[in-house]
């Protein structure tokens, strides 16, 4: 290289030579071999350069990023990768969502009690079904808008029966090691 | 003769041999599933990914390969990511209403409790109720604290 920069981490792993508009370079960086290693293996030099030479400059860093969560899943987890975090986190938001619906249950029939009777002129009866009614929200429609896929593919649905499993995910619960490291549009509460 | 090529070797454009690893889960039904998943992944990756499994977890293993292909096709920047991040938020929103709920019905339980002592107050020393309400209890005689 003459005097100049060492090779990116890709191209010491390709064993060519980097040269200075090098699509790589920017995002591994030769001291972390180990980052473009991972996402050679599960996605391919070839697709990753593709991939990001199909972005605006300043989106290729996040992108990269993604790459490399996704990448750690799958060698993580070889069956599952992301799929079983996303599978491990909408049981999550449906368990939250049952206890949310509880307790708004809870508290409606609290606040029918400490109304005056004659204030409450044929209501219904405050059932645990009438107050479950009050739970619902948007989150159903975002999740729905990525699962409507699931249900046109041809085989069963890896989501939809996901979620009636126990447990899919090898995952950490908490969720942190997968943080990736920049960027603030990744809204893990960094 | 009808072709009986699995959608990845249609794709590949090749002989689809009677032991080929993409044939159970690449049915020429669906050319789109094969299709992404060589565009992100790569047909050799996805080969060697499927024949590192064992038999009965390879279905799987495909699917959320597909599911993660169409993810990153959708969203080029952040794929799968952009899911986890929209769950981790809504997990926090549902948390903070929880929490929220939580601490208006303890309120409620507080205010509740309190009312029922003033309400059966007669019965009881009036010193106590001063003691409860953070109230200096210098009075002697019960009936003049409520006059």
């Amino acid at each position: 290289m003459g005097g100049g920069s060492s090779p990116c981490a890709s191209c010491k792993l390709l064993r060519r030579r980097c040269t200075k508009d090098c699509v790589f370079a920017p995002y591994f960086p030769p001291d972390d071999p180990h980052k473009f290693a991972i996402v050679h293996k599960v996605f391919g030099a070839s697709n990753i350069s593709k991939m990001l030479q199909e972005l605006p400059v300043h989106k290729r860093a996040d992108a990269v990023s993604s790459l490399v969560y996704e990448a750690n899943s799958r060698m993580r987890d070889p069956v599952y990768g992301c799929v079983g975090a996303i599978s491990y986190l909408q049981n999550q938001v449906a368990q939250l969502q049952m206890q949310l619906a509880v307790a708004q249950a809870e508290i409606y029939c609290i606040q029918m009690q400490q109304e005056p009777p004659n204030l409450q002129p044929q209501m219904v009866e405050p059932t645990d079904e009438n107050c479950l009614l009050f739970a619902s929200n948007d989150l159903d429609y975002n999740l729905q808008q990525y699962l409507s896929f699931a249900s046109s593919s041809s085989s069963s649905s890896v989501m939809q029966d996901s979620v009636k499993r126990e447990s899919l995910c090898t995952v950490d619960p908490s969720g942190d090691q997968f943080v990736p490291k920049r960027s603030p549009t990744y809204m893990f509460g960094m | 003769m009808a072709s009986t090529r699995c959608a990845a070797c249609k794709y590949l454009r090749r002989r689809c041999p009677s032991d080929c690893i993409f044939s159970l889960y690449f049915p020429s039904n669906n050319p789109q599933r094969f299709a992404y998943v060589h565009k992100i992944f790569g047909a050799s990756n996805v080969g060697k990914m499927l024949q590192d499994l064992p038999v009965h977890r390879r279905a799987d293993a495909a699917d959320s390969l597909y599911y993660e292909a169409h993810c990153r096709i959708k969203d080029p920047v952040y794929g799968c990511v952009g899911i986890i991040n929209i769950l981790h938020q809504e997990i926090h929103n549902v948390q903070c209403q929880i929490a929220k709920i939580q601490a208006e019905i303890a309120f409620i339980g507080t205010h509740a409790q309190s009312d029922q002592q003033l309400q059966i107050a007669p019965n009881l020393d009036p010193n106590f109720l001063a003691e409860q309400k953070g109230l200096s209890n210098s009075f002697d005689d019960s009936s003049t604290w409520f006059f």
